[in-house]
């Protein structure tokens, strides 16, 4: 069958199932976006192309499907640079398409050109330029295919004009045979024996879990390890819902803002499971520190990271489910009993759990973000959706929300993308109509992507953005008070900004306000009901600091504990 | 350390930026970058000289093998048998009494005369890092208009 290349480039999706897509028209797409039309396909209107591509990952993270973004050329392409950026750190599953000039036009500077493949080179794991419409239905399956398996990532596909007009025989394509691209899933039996035999001789073993137990949907196969080893587990924050914060064995998350716990448990263990995870500075502090008294069994689907930041005892190339799988079954076969050596350290880590617990200044007459984010918590039971922005806010979601699921969290952890929890919370909430769906918000963040109060409008989409309001650029004030003398450079938004109320009123969405910590609950749960779009602004205290910190390159045994021990290391 | 790695890719276009960029993303610096087809048209061979410890070379070649157009990496100095080669052109000034000079030294060299002209002979040689430098070195005297080096080209010896 002869199809043009728009028409192809639907059919392509479909065979991938795709359901939704977030995108912006422009002359370049022109004819996607006819052939759109009466697609069956829903295509979601963002109002500007950054919050496309944070849509398609928001829905990625929160359905383990690939997301899928669509803009225009130039500009609109290059509005989805940070979305696509905020994507590879964290390794989402994504498929950017990009309008592009027609091949007769590219590479003299054509109105709205700009080299995609060439922009978007060290942000993506693949990208293409599709410059004949015979290419376009196997690169697209090639596109999907690199961008779920292995390692997962963002991959853009750019098609230019002439491509999505003229026509090729369109058949389904297989699923596609890459000769230079075969990741590795399966774990080698014997790193999986030797890794067994340094839990065994551990006495102190903490498992350190990362994001790449969700994109392996590991979790059960975490749980179970973890309590037939009984070993603590920390989740890093791309690893949050992985393992329930609320299990016994749970440090919660360790790091820079990580608890108390999970840092001294890292620093004192013997054995660092590393599982999933990158060994991300905002997690080691000062590397040369780092497990310092630990050997390091490190499992990773990317051969890359195995080594990439600190030497590994026993590293183990595979996919997370799979060599999980493949642990469990050593141990059970040979019914080792790998828990009776670590009763001191498990019973000694319990104390640190009560020694240090997370902590905050309760007050009755202002309102504290720490005290908001445990009344959501409070109100939401495991299916509910957190997406942050980035800076104080982001922490407190991460730190006073028990995640007991995976996909239940969407920030950008690695790249920290202000702006990202909105258009992500809209994406989230259409792979999951049913579910509730929160950005725990900060007042400087929210406005890096506040258009898109007129997306989540014009579907209804009831997404609720809890804006933790300091008027400050808080985390930035924080270090600025911790570091820089007290020298508060441009971080104090008094009396610049909207009113937030009045903004969801313009929009025709509910705002709501709340200054009184007696009214938190109420606010929340009014906002919760209300079926639509919701913006609260909590106004809360306007100095409040993350803790625990380990400052930037700091040992983690090393935190400010607390506010009134504000500049004193432990 | 000095390593040679030879490179295995899909011959598409933009597969050299993606290689270049990586070492300049990450960090790493070439000495040389020699890159031509082989015996399958679809298939390019990259020649790269790089400087390094075993963390970053190790690191290198695990980044590269990420890239989905490398298909293939060998690092020719671990296998330690290997044959490499360059090419230079050097433009050597010369004048009537210089000349039989800088010929006797080509011609001891096994360098080829390519062009002479009233001031300068252009040579052209090949050969090892060693027997380079040294010719070059030996030239300097003469004055050297300019030079052009393809940088190394290496394979593995025998059945490999």
């Amino acid at each position: 069958m002869k199809y043009k290349g728009a028409k192809i480039f639907i059919e392509s999706l479909k065979a991938e199932n795709v359901e939704h897509i977030f995108g912006y028209p422009g002359g370049s797409v022109l004819e996607i976006y006819d052939e759109l039309y009466d697609s069956d396909i829903k295509h979601y209107l963002v109002r500007h192309e950054q919050a496309a591509a944070h849509a398609a990952d928001g829905y990625a993270r929160s359905s383990g499907k690939v997301g899928v973004c669509l803009a225009t050329s130039g500009p609109g392409a290059t509005n989805l640079v940070t979305g696509i950026a905020t994507a590879y750190m964290d390794s989402i599953p994504m498929v950017a398409f990009t309008g592009q000039v027609g091949t007769p036009f590219i590479g003299k500077d054509a109105f709205q050109e700009a080299d995609m493949t060439g922009i978007t080179l060290p942000i993506t794991k693949h990208n293409y330029l599709v410059k004949d419409v015979e290419d376009l239905a196997r690169t697209i399956k090639e596109a999907f295919y690199i961008a779920r398996s292995g390692r997962p990532g963002p991959v853009l596909v750019d098609i230019p004009k002439d491509v999505t007009l003229l026509q090729a025989d369109y058949n389904p394509e297989p699923e596609p045979n890459i000769q230079s691209y075969k990741p590795t899933y399966k774990g080698n039996p014997k790193q999986i024996k030797d890794a067994i035999a340094l839990i065994q001789s551990s006495k102190k073993p903490v498992i350190l879990a990362g994001g790449g137990v969700i994109a392996s949907g590991a979790s059960t196969e975490l749980l179970e390890f973890a309590e037939m080893i009984q070993s603590p587990v920390a989740v890093t924050l791309m690893g949050l819902g992985s393992f329930p914060d609320t299990h016994t064995l749970s440090l919660k998350m360790p790091g820079m803002h990580g608890t108390a716990y999970a840092n001294y448990s890292i620093y004192e263990s013997d054995l660092i499971l590393a599982i999933g995870m990158r060994f991300d500075d905002r997690i080691t502090g000062k590397l040369s520190e780092f497990g310092k008294h630990a050997k390091i069994i490190h499992i990773d689907i990317d051969p890359a990271e195995i080594g990439k930041c600190v030497p590994v005892n026993v590293p183990i190339v595979g996919d997370i489910k799979s060599v999980l799988h493949d642990l469990i079954s050593k141990i059970k076969e040979e019914a080792l009993d790998l828990t009776e050596n670590k009763k001191d350290w498990l019973s000694h880590v319990s104390g640190l759990k009560i020694s240090y617990p997370l902590a905050y200044e309760y007050s009755a007459d202002v309102i504290k973000p720490q005290f908001v984010v445990q009344e959501i918590n409070k109100l939401i039971d495991d299916t509910a959706i957190i997406t942050t922005e980035v800076g104080e806010n982001q922490m407190w979601a991460a730190q006073y929300i028990d995640y007991t699921k995976p996909r239940t969290f969407a920030s950008s952890g690695g790249l920290g993308t202000m702006g990202y929890g909105f258009p992500a919370a809209i994406g989230a909430q259409v792979a999951n109509p049913g579910k509730l769906v929160i950005d725990i918000a900060g007042d400087g963040s929210i406005q890096m992507n506040i258009q898109e109060l007129s997306t989540a409008a014009y579907y209804n989409l009831p997404v609720k953005i809890i804006i933790l309001n300091n008027q400050h650029l808080g985390m930035v004030r924080q270090w600025q008070q911790l570091f820089y003398k007290e020298r508060y450079s441009f971080t104090n938004l008094e009396g610049m900004q909207p009113d937030f109320v009045k903004l969801a009123d313009a929009y025709g969405i509910l705002g709501l306000y709340c200054d009184k910590p007696s009214e938190v609950r109420k606010t929340l749960e009014k906002a919760f009901s209300h079926n639509g779009p919701v913006i609260v602004d909590f106004r809360t205290a306007r100095g409040e600091n993350v803790f625990p910190m380990v400052p930037a390159g700091g040992v983690l045994n090393k935190m400010i504990l607390e506010e009134s021990k504000k500049g004193t290391y432990l | 350390m000095r390593h040679v790695l030879s490179i295995l890719v899909e011959n598409r276009p933009g597969v050299l930026a993606r290689v270049a960029g990586l070492f300049s993303r990450r960090g790493y610096n070439i000495d040389s970058l020699a890159v031509g087809p082989t015996t399958d048209t679809s298939i390019s061979r990259m020649t790269i000289v790089v400087k390094g410890d075993d963390i970053i070379l190790e690191q290198i070649t695990k980044q590269l093998n990420k890239l989905i157009d490398v298909i293939k990496i060998i690092d020719l100095t671990a296998a330690q048998d290997f044959v490499e080669r360059e090419l230079v052109l050097i433009k050597v000034s010369s004048s009537s009494q210089s000349r039989s000079e800088i010929l006797e030294i080509a011609d001891i060299f096994r360098a080829k005369v390519v062009d002479v002209a009233a001031k300068s002979i252009t040579l052209e040689t090949t050969g090892s890092e060693g027997k380079i430098e040294a010719l070059i070195d030996l030239f300097k005297k003469f004055g050297i208009i300019e030079i052009v080096r393809t940088g190394k080209i290496a394979l593995n010896r025998g059945m490999k």
